[in-house]
């Protein structure tokens, strides 16, 4: 929820009063800060953000200088999370890792949004052939389950950071474009879709000004699942060598990178690993408030 | 029933084809010439090359091409691997076993603790058990399963040295990778498992059961249970993807010679023709799975046939 909102729609509530009717923002923002879980996933996921645009503060180590005396040395004073076996501070890395996992996560999602979005939004509004083309596409890419679209896109434009974002982002794209096609068919028939057609709008005026606002909880709802779910597909690409290439410290790199050093450095496996729940875990908290929040017809 | 069915078996088709398609086409979205990539990086002389693109047809039209590609798939001709020249179909079916004993010993982890964690938590609703229970379930949907993969290596077979890291044969072999590999579906399952169920304790028809004086144990399995089973095996059916792709990282971590690892193996060595035979593969599994899926529903709620 983007921050200006927020800040507007809670001081109206307080300015208005309780009895006052609130927007359907300030509704929510007042469901979400009543979760407990929501808070503590938005706390966490806050200080990971803090942290990783922080990193060079809160460490004295650079994420790729090696120093082969100290390699494969376990959790210290010194270093805090032991060592790889070029000496690197592992502790660093996964710090300097949180940079590009978490922009991983959120670029991916933005191209799912970026194609699913106008996808579902013309299918739905247009109907009819254009409907039933675009949809039929959608339930091919389904076809593919999970990461397996990924691995296909992967295979075609070869592996690396870049085309693992790609690749995450096309494979969520048909989810994105099925959600945004069901609200987009709930808003279509509604009075003011009709007045506006009246007024003399045009389909795309319509579409952009009228009925894509009324589609933005579920994007957002989706849109912040979806990065929980990008961070740990981006995190297997790059595990089975076919995202992020080293030296660059990413927490699925990281962890491809232990995995031959298991029985000798548990700590390069277990805590990338952490890390990527961590982050994974304060999403997908946020966004179960989030969904409880915007729709309260889902709410348990 | 039967006309549910057939309609149902038709809509699969178009979804095949379709599938067959992209995976045809593949080989021409991948930048550089096919018959170039197909050499790999091997040196080769512009006679060779003409020949091996004779050979694959190449130089004819595309339709025609992709024609000769799906008249070849259910002769089992799905070409041959750019590295060792073995027939792909031959390739996957020496690893079908594998993958096929993993998917299903990891469906049965995954329905056994998914199924008894969020039972476990909707009748202690409000309790301890229920947030530990949520809370496992929890953790388990945010966690990479290669790291769930690694951790049980490293705690079950490197320290405690109860079950062998890696290979294919053998129930001892089976156990980490189908744990690993069914927790993520089980911590899904167990948090659809406790909302039907707690759905279902509302009914009117559980108050009557009760009411009549049966069992809480009768009335559980025979009236909560059986109703909260359609959502278990709708989730369970989904979650059969989730397993899937799963299956491709699981093997890799646990080196088991599967379609999973195949898959990944020919993608990193760029051998095309296997990449496509994997996929289309997993694809029609994945499809197949779903019509079962579907035909189950029929089956267990005769309102879906009427739809």
């Amino acid at each position: 929820m983007p921050t200006s909102i927020r800040a507007s729609a809670s001081t109206e509530a307080q300015a208005l009063g309780r009895a006052a009717p609130r927007s359907l923002w300030g509704e929510a923002f007042l469901r979400l800060r009543r979760s407990k879980s929501a808070l503590l996933g938005g706390i966490i996921l806050a200080g990971l953000i803090a942290a990783a645009v922080a990193a060079p503060l809160l460490t004295p180590w650079d994420p790729l200088e090696m120093n082969a005396v100290d390699g494969l040395k376990p959790p210290s004073a010194r270093h805090w999370l032991g060592t790889d076996i070029l000496g690197r501070d592992l502790f660093t890395r996964i710090l300097f890792g949180s940079r590009i996992s978490l922009q991983t996560g959120l670029i991916s999602v933005a191209i799912a949004i970026l194609i699913g979005v106008p996808v579902g939004l013309s299918a739905g509004f247009y109907g009819g052939l254009t409907d039933r083309a675009m949809m039929r596409l959608v339930d091919l890419m389904l076809t593919f389950p999970g990461i397996l679209l990924a691995l296909v896109v992967i295979a075609i434009l070869g592996p690396n950071l870049l085309n693992a974002m790609l690749a995450v982002g096309i494979s969520a794209s048909p989810t994105f474009a099925r959600v945004v096609r069901a609200a987009v068919l709930s808003s279509r028939e509604q009075t003011y879709v009709e007045a506006a057609r009246a007024a003399g709008c045009t389909n795309a005026r319509i579409m952009l000004r009228h009925i894509l606002p009324n589609t933005v909880a579920p994007i957002i709802v989706l849109g912040t699942l979806g990065v929980a779910g990008a961070i740990i597909a981006a995190a297997a690409l790059s595990y089975l060598g076919l995202g992020t290439q080293p030296p660059t410290p990413e927490w699925g790199g990281l962890l491809s990178e232990g995995r031959n050093y298991l029985r000798v450095a548990w700590w390069m496996t277990t805590f990338p690993g952490l890390a990527i729940m961590t982050a994974v875990l304060s999403i997908n908290l946020l966004g179960d408030g989030l969904r409880d929040a915007l729709d309260p017809r889902l709410q348990s | 029933m039967l006309q549910f069915v057939v309609r149902r078996l038709l809509l699969a088709i178009p979804t095949m084809v379709a599938a067959s398609i992209l995976v045809f086409l593949m080989l021409h979205l991948v930048p550089g010439d096919p018959a170039i990539i197909f050499f790999g990086d091997q040196p080769v002389t512009p006679e060779r090359l003409e020949l091996v693109r004779h050979q694959m047809g190449l130089d004819r039209p595309l339709v025609i091409q992709y024609l000769d590609f799906v008249r070849g798939i259910p002769r089992g001709d799905l070409g041959r691997s750019i590295h060792n020249r073995t027939p792909v179909f031959e390739e996957l079916r020496t690893r079908v076993a594998s993958s096929a004993t993993l998917a299903l010993a990891a469906l049965i982890v995954a329905g056994a603790l998914g199924l008894s964690l969020g039972l476990l938590s909707a009748l202690g609703r409000g309790t301890w058990i229920d947030a530990g229970a949520m809370l496992v379930a929890l953790a388990g949907v945010s966690m990479p399963i290669f790291w769930l993969a690694a951790m049980l290596i490293f705690v079950f077979s490197l320290r405690l040295g109860w079950f062998p890291a890696t290979g294919f044969g053998g129930w001892n072999r089976l156990v980490l990778p189908a744990v690993a590999l069914g927790f993520v579906s089980a911590a899904t399952l167990a948090r659809l498992v406790r909302s039907s169920v707690l759905e279902v304790l509302l009914q009117p028809f559980v108050t009557t059961a009760r009411s009549k004086g049966l069992r809480e144990a009768v009335v559980i399995r025979r009236h909560v249970l059986k109703n909260a089973f359609i959502a278990i095996v709708t989730v369970l059916g989904l979650q059969f993807g989730t397993l899937l792709s799963g299956a491709v990282i699981t093997e890799t971590v646990f080196a088991r010679p599967g379609v999973g690892k195949l898959l990944v193996d020919a993608i990193s060595n760029k051998d095309f023709p296997i990449v496509q035979g994997a996929v289309l593969f997993i694809a029609l599994i994945y499809t197949v799975i779903n019509l079962v899926v579907d035909l189950s529903y029929a089956y267990l709620d005769p309102r879906i046939r009427f739809d």
